[in-house]
């Protein structure tokens, strides 16, 4: 028991588990939306023009929480219009306008060279760095983003299920898509320092489509995605203190390992049905 | 009669194509109408202009109160091409059927007890009460098609607009979705659908609007069924006959006559050819 609990005599690994659990949680439940938009690859860019958006404010001297946000929201809102009003796909859009973003980054950092050390965090992130005032932050925009999704759960749903004809029936589609971005920019400002610009995309999309696998229910997706999400946070802190390694690669390949089983149990479902089937033809 | 949805010389183009020009149309309260023509005339586009999906490039179009002493916008329920849905996305039907409610539901996430019950009564009246939680893809493509009927109807809508719903379904099907369609239209539901089934379409609905980038001719299926009007409609060869007092079109096989292809349709009966071709909207008297 006492070697169980030995890792929470640290307030470093208490601190950092309860982020890693909120995060998995918050990454988790977004990450249903963005799979099911087929925008996987947006956490992936959103990250990385997040990062540009980081650096700008520190040089700028803004308050990083502030300056990077809105910089991410402002590339989701491009991204969205780009898509809505030019015949640009969403993998193009987010293509361009991310990676351009994180160059801006690339280029300032490069430009003044003594601020290198300062961003191996946000690209790899550092969960046992995190502070208390960090927490507090997590906590925050995980109780947004949950009140967000509750609140506009029905619009949500019929937006990302067919955006234009939800269009038809009242839905404004344009304000539900703006929602949703900022909810987007403020999950990934509060994960890239956890998990790093390189990861968060990972745990955006693998608790979803591990989820989407175990269930054809829109709700028990979501709530499976986001206990998936909360449970490889924690679980992963543990492994990553007992093998010594990295605790957000870590989480993420324990997500990994997850998808694999829920990947292998649909696989001898179906078989198992087919046979089932065979045998009564 | 003051049209519940009037197009004044609308156009739209994608880039530089057109699709529609010079379309004027009006639909008025209580009227069934199909919309009829090849692939790629641009109907569906026609459909997204009324529903606001698209904005036209040229003209207007309008959308009026149901009778003149009222102000409120007609309310309209919208069943999309079965072949737009995305198959895989995790809903159930009853999930599907809620989101037409969505206008007067209220803003928690779970839905309100009389609209599950108003739901569960609609998919009985529609034959398909006993598949409210499964998924959308274990259902066959007639029971998809009604449960997309079911999520238009759930608003109560003053027009119903229908994007080829006898598109991919087998002519049972079709024949009890028109008769349905009919029954709603008897109820004082203003329809407009698009459909390739002509033969479907002069049976059941009452009005018909051929389009091909413009429209050719509209008014009643005894009128706008001839193979002049057919032959501008749709750039092709088509044979109108009559039997058992109903009309039917067939595309005319290279070579070959009426009697041919037809031997055992009365000789009098054939070819049906009363209509003329027109482009200006017909305002004129309206089946209800």
């Amino acid at each position: 028991m006492n070697q169980i609990l030995q890792p929470f005599q640290f307030e470093f690994f208490r601190t950092g588990t309860i982020a890693a659990v909120l995060i998995g949680a918050l990454c988790g439940l977004i990450g249903v939306y963005i799979v099911l938009r087929g925008m996987s690859y947006i956490g992936h860019g959103l990250s990385h023009a997040i990062f540009g958006g980081a650096v700008v404010s520190f040089v700028m001297g803004w308050n990083f929480y502030a300056g990077a946000g809105i910089w991410g929201f402002l590339a989701a809102i491009l991204i969205n219009q780009t898509v809505r009003r030019t015949k640009i796909s969403a993998d193009a859009a987010i293509g361009v306008i991310t990676t351009a973003s994180f160059a801006v980054g690339i280029v300032l950092i490069s430009r003044y060279r003594r601020f290198t050390r300062s961003f191996d965090a946000a690209l790899f992130g550092n969960i046992l760095g995190v502070q208390f005032q960090d927490l507090l932050v997590i906590a925050g925009i995980f109780i947004l983003v949950v009140l967000v999704i509750f609140f506009s759960y029905k619009q949500l749903l019929f937006t990302t299920f067919d955006s234009g004809v939800a269009e038809v029936y009242g839905v404004r589609t344009a304000w539900v898509d703006t929602l949703f971005a900022l909810v987007l920019a403020a999950a990934l400002i509060a994960s890239m320092q956890i998990l790093g610009v390189t990861l968060v995309a990972a745990a955006l999309i693998i608790p979803a489509i591990t989820a989407r696998l175990l269930t054809d229910s829109f709700n028990r997706m979501i709530a499976f995605s986001t206990l998936i999400g909360a449970f490889s946070g924690f679980v992963g802190m543990y492994l990553s203190y007992y093998f010594d390694a990295a605790s957000g690669a870590t989480i993420v390949l324990l997500q990994a390992a997850l998808f694999g089983c829920a990947l292998l149990l649909t696989v001898i479902q179906k078989q198992t049905s087919r046979r089932l089937i065979g045998s009564h033809v | 009669m003051q049209p519940l949805v009037e197009l004044h010389q609308v156009g739209f183009q994608y880039n530089t194509a057109p699709v529609l020009e010079d379309i004027n149309l009006h639909i008025h309260p209580g009227q069934f109408a199909a919309l009829v023509g090849p692939s790629g005339a641009g109907k569906t586009t026609l459909l997204k202009l009324i529903l606001g999906m698209t904005t036209p490039t040229t003209g207007s179009v309008s959308m009026h109160a149901k009778d003149s002493q009222s102000k409120r916008k007609p309310i309209v329920g919208y069943v999309p091409q079965l072949e737009t849905v995305d198959w895989n996305f995790p809903v159930t039907v009853e999930q599907v059927v809620l989101m037409g409610a969505i206008g007067r539901s209220h803003i928690w996430p779970w839905p309100k007890a009389d609209e599950r019950k108003r739901v569960q009564r609609l998919l009985e009246q529609l034959d398909i009460g006993g598949y409210a939680h499964q998924h959308i893809l274990n259902l066959s493509g007639g029971q998809q098609q009604r449960v997309f009927l079911a999520r238009a109807l759930i608003a109560e809508p003053d027009f119903l607009v229908l994007d080829e719903p006898t598109t991919g379904v087998d002519m049972r099907t079709a024949e009890q979705m028109l008769h349905l369609l009919a029954d709603l239209n008897h109820g004082g539901m203003t329809i407009l659908m698009t459909t390739h089934d002509l033969n479907a379409a002069a049976a059941h609905v009452p009005w018909m609007i051929c389009l091909n980038r413009q429209v050719i001719a509209q008014g009643s299926p005894e009128c706008v069924l001839t193979p002049e009007i057919l032959e501008a409609t749709y750039h092709s060869d088509m044979i109108v006959f009559r039997q058992n007092g109903m009309l039917f079109v067939q595309p005319r096989p290279h070579g070959h006559t009426y009697h041919d292809i037809l031997p055992n349709v009365v000789p009098g009966e054939v070819p049906m050819s009363t209509g003329e071709l027109h482009n200006e909207p017909d305002t004129s008297t309206v089946p209800v």
